[in-house]
């Protein structure tokens, strides 16, 4: 088989190749990087100004704070869950089993407006299925922070699951029963066997939770009533100073965001194992 | 001749998988490519059905030179190792593809399917997809589809590699009937010495990019042109300074022929007995005996015993000091 | 599957997809409850709420909803776009997928990762990103802000990712001999990608597809700045939803939101039954 390895090179040379290189580099330079420079050159035309000036304005730093709290906060509870119910769904069999593997991946192709409305209507303080019996007892989760986080939750939940799954079928569960069978309990074997084991997976996971949490701006606006020092995240200040014609303001936060989503990328396609490049 | 192989030559990167190499492959005949994984045999067998395209020589195929000629061009038929069965097609459309191409009417390919269905024994499973066959049923599938568009040679690449000891070996078998059958000129590769030994009508053995020695299987056995073929072809001992088969070994109890020695060990392996020496030199031999000539012979561990070459048996001569094996080398028909 | 060892007269064993597992123990059956506990608290109960306060006003009410005028406006354009959206990303996202396992030079990598940007890029980011080169400030002189071009744009950047991803794993694993066998039988390259390689990326662009038109369809935020969201010329569902929302019409809000989980919902079966498909042909 060794020389299969290095036989494989196309036969002959193929002028196509060229056209469809230079088709698919010139639609993702015009779709994607391109644009991206432009916001990148956008929020340091005047230098560093505008980017000083949003980094001192006490309402923009707040809502950084904020978005860092919610999407920190989500992405250990989709990491908790994502992990656990990986387990489940490789691992063990239940009645409902291929029905949840399904509705898992729901909250990728729900609009995030449907998933804030969704949320008012169970947890609204006024009218929503839960929301008074939960206010009355003094917790206010609609137009506060548990709502926020409720739907930065909901629109990463797969993230986890989707990258911890596949490396779970691969490993297989042969090590984990050896574990067993030398008397490991099953907390001793998740700890010792399987997290080791999946641990990759779980880092992509969380840096793509992180970046999709981060960058949530649909499900938040609804939930949040984005008000000024309180709920308004990262996002929606993009919007609010844009609207506002603040552009220097505007790009500058949206530059930053920019910034992580892209860092976050990076740091998954370094810590990748390099498949043939 | 059907196949003439010119001073090919073929480099990937640094790496010399052929080097000047020329063969002639005779009509209608099975012909193995014999040799070690990594030797080149499978590039050899790449480059005449036009995969790979030899950096230099020439390459004919019953008359026409195919050198610069793309697969598509050259009316061979090529069985890879894994099958490479069209997954989402039915056996039966697996094997019309190559007609389907030709754009032969619809019942002329029906018909021709059936006949190579029948051929393969396949009839039963012409409306499954490849995924419900086993690993014999897919490599006879991939074999008619090879052969349903009347190839001038059929190319096969370590055909029953994939495949467990038991299936090889009746495909195997099979493979040698069907030839019987077709006539098609056939060049199989394979590192198995004893698949080609069985199989082939004429044996190219390949190594390191060169040819070694084209002959057929009793050629290459009784007459092996060098040290390589030798312990490529199956079990070698040494006894002095010549390479010999330990079954061509003879042992005697008493007299004075061939070279004193002192049995070390006794191990019977099914029907045959080997029986380790040591010569008066220190040299270890190993001898094979029938169930037969060991108890006839009534000797055990420490029995002083002479040692000689049969009669009219090969051998070669060690050409290299390294390559003195103390140990004898049993295990050439493992790859 | 490659170099396995077959018994012989046995079917090859499907993928590891579909093994079935351990029955459940009582820590794990414990966990499974919690699990869904919180899944449907999270979840499954509040777009059940979509769908009864949606019903609350009968059929009738539903049905003057979803087909008053500006509302059926949106509807037509966000399902109109994310279809041809998603045509365009079929044949562009197996072409690059194809450029991307197929090709080898300079710069591939730094291209793996502008695939990935609109997939983290916050969706208000990405307005903002076309904006600046195709909005009023365009260094290109082209202005589309405020079109329904801006909507297909939006909606082509948001989606990228989804068709290439999916494709991409499909393609690197293809046996390359499967298409020299068809080479040798006398396919013409063009022949072997129509009828070898295709068929055997199709499932997964079918799925890659019908994510990147649900996707389409739920799409908010990289339109907020981008399209004006102008009634019945660029207003997308969503947006129509959230003004509802705003005007505390929530009845008309969960309306259309239904048509749009309904859609989400037909692309998780479309996705389901595609992959039972995959697994049977092994």
């Amino acid at each position: 088989m060794a020389e299969h390895s290095i036989t494989r090179t196309p036969v002959g040379r193929r002028p196509g190749r060229y056209v469809l290189r230079a088709v698919v580099t010139a639609y993702l330079f015009l779709l994607v990087a391109w644009p991206l420079y432009l916001v990148g050159r956008n929020a340091l035309a005047d230098g560093f100004t505008s980017l000083g000036d949003i980094l001192t304005d006490p309402d923009v730093t707040h809502a950084l704070r904020l978005t860092v709290v919610i999407a920190v906060t989500a992405v250990v509870i989709n990491t908790v869950f994502g992990v656990g119910i990986s387990i489940l769904l490789v691992r063990y069999d239940f009645p409902g089993k291929r029905t949840l593997n399904a509705l898992l991946d729901m909250p990728l192709s729900v609009s995030p407006i449907v998933v804030g409305l969704a949320l008012v209507l169970v947890y609204g303080g006024r009218e929503g299925w839960f929301g008074p019996t939960l206010e009355a007892a003094g917790f206010q989760i609609i137009f506060a922070t548990p709502g926020m986080v409720l739907a930065t939750v909901f629109v990463a939940l797969p993230l986890v699951i989707r990258e911890v799954v596949p490396v779970l079928q691969e490993i297989g569960d042969e090590q984990e029963q050896a574990a067993r069978s030398l008397g490991a309990n099953a907390v001793q074997t998740f700890r010792r066997i399987t997290l080791p084991a999946i641990k990759w997976g779980v880092i992509y996971g969380v840096v793509l939770s992180l970046a999709r949490s981060l960058g949530e701006f649909g499900a938040v606006k609804v939930v949040s009533g984005n008000v000024l020092g309180e709920t308004r995240t990262a996002t929606l200040v993009v919007e609010e100073k844009y609207l506002n014609f603040d552009k220097g303001g505007s790009y500058a936060t949206a530059f930053l965001l920019a910034l992580v989503a892209v860092a976050c990328i990076i740091v998954v396609s370094v810590l990748r194992p390099k498949e043939d490049r | 001749m059907s196949i003439e192989i010119v001073n090919v030559g073929k480099r990937f990167g640094d790496f010399v998988a052929l080097d000047d190499v020329s063969v002639s492959i005779p009509s209608g005949r099975l012909t193995a490519l014999l040799g070690p994984s990594g030797g080149g045999k499978s590039t050899l067998l790449r480059i005449i059905a036009g995969l790979e395209r030899a950096d230099v020589g020439k390459v004919e195929i019953e008359g026409v030179d195919a050198t610069g000629l793309p697969p598509q061009k050259r009316n061979v038929g090529f069985v890879f190792q894994h099958y490479a069965a069209f997954k989402h097609l039915t056996v039966r459309r697996n094997v019309a593809f190559g007609l389907e191409i030709r754009k032969r009417p619809k019942d002329e390919i029906r018909r021709r399917v059936d006949e190579l269905l029948a051929l393969v024994h396949l009839e039963q499973f012409a409306e499954r997809l490849p995924a419900q066959l086993s690993g014999g049923q897919r490599q006879r599938m991939a074999l008619a589809r090879a052969l349903a568009v009347e190839p001038t040679v059929l190319l096969l690449d370590e055909p029953f590699g994939a495949l467990d000891a038991k299936v090889r070996k009746e495909l195997r078998d099979w493979l040698r009937r069907l030839h019987d059958e077709v006539h098609v000129t056939t060049v199989f590769v394979t590192h198995d010495q004893e698949e080609a030994l069985e199989v082939a009508d004429e044996i190219v053995v390949i190594n390191e990019g060169r040819v070694e020695q084209i002959g057929s299987p009793d050629d290459l056995y009784d007459r092996p042109a060098n040290e390589f073929v030798m312990r490529f072809l199956g079990p070698v001992t040494q006894l002095g300074d010549q390479l010999v088969r330990p079954h061509d070994l003879q042992l005697f109890s008493g007299g004075t022929t061939g070279v004193a020695a002192r049995v070390t060990r006794v191990t019977r392996i099914g029907f045959e007995i080997r029986v380790d020496v040591a010569t008066t030199g220190g040299q270890p031999v190993t001898v094979t005996l029938t169930r037969n000539e060991f108890l006839a012979l009534g000797i055990a561990v420490d029995s002083e015993v002479r040692v000689q070459l049969a009669p009219g048996s090969p051998s070669t001569t060690v050409s290299t000091p390294e390559q003195r094996t103390a140990e004898p080398s049993l295990a050439t028909t493992t790859s | 599957m490659t170099s396995a060892t077959l018994a012989p007269d046995r079917p090859a064993a499907p993928r590891r997809s579909v093994r079935s597992g351990l029955p459940l123990t009582r820590v794990s059956g414990l966990g499974l409850g919690v699990a869904m506990v919180w899944f449907s608290l999270l979840v499954l109960i509040p777009l059940a709420a979509v769908a009864v306060t949606a019903a609350e006003g009968g059929w009738a009410g539903f049905w003057r909803s979803v087909t008053n005028e500006q509302t059926a406006a949106t509807i037509r354009l966000t399902v109109g776009t994310a279809l041809l959206v998603t045509l365009v990303n079929i044949v562009m996202g197996t072409l690059i997928a194809w450029v991307l396992v197929r090709d080898r030079f300079f710069g591939k990598r730094a291209l793996e990762i502008l695939i990935d940007v609109p997939f983290a890029l916050p969706t208000i980011v990405a307005g903002l990103v076309l904006l600046s080169l195709y909005g009023p400030t365009s260094p290109l002189g082209v202005n589309i802000a405020n079109t329904r071009i801006a909507v297909f744009l939006a909606f082509l950047f948001v989606t990228l990712p989804f068709i290439v991803r999916t494709v991409q794993p499909v393609l690197a694993e293809l046996d390359p001999e499967v298409e020299e066998a068809a080479a040798s039988l006398g396919a013409s390259r063009y022949t072997t990608f129509r009828r070898i390689v295709l068929p055997s990326l199709t499932p997964a662009i079918a799925a890659g597809a019908a994510l990147s038109f649900a996707r389409a369809v739920g799409e908010y935020g990289s339109l907020v700045l981008l399209t004006g969201n102008l009634p019945m010329r660029t207003e997308v569902a969503s947006v129509r939803i959230l003004s509802s929302i705003e005007n505390d019409n929530i009845d008309s809000a969960a309306a259309v939101a239904v048509v749009l989980l309904a859609i989400s919902l037909a692309v998780i079966v479309v996705l389901d039954v595609i992959q039972r498909r995959v697994v049977r042909r092994g």
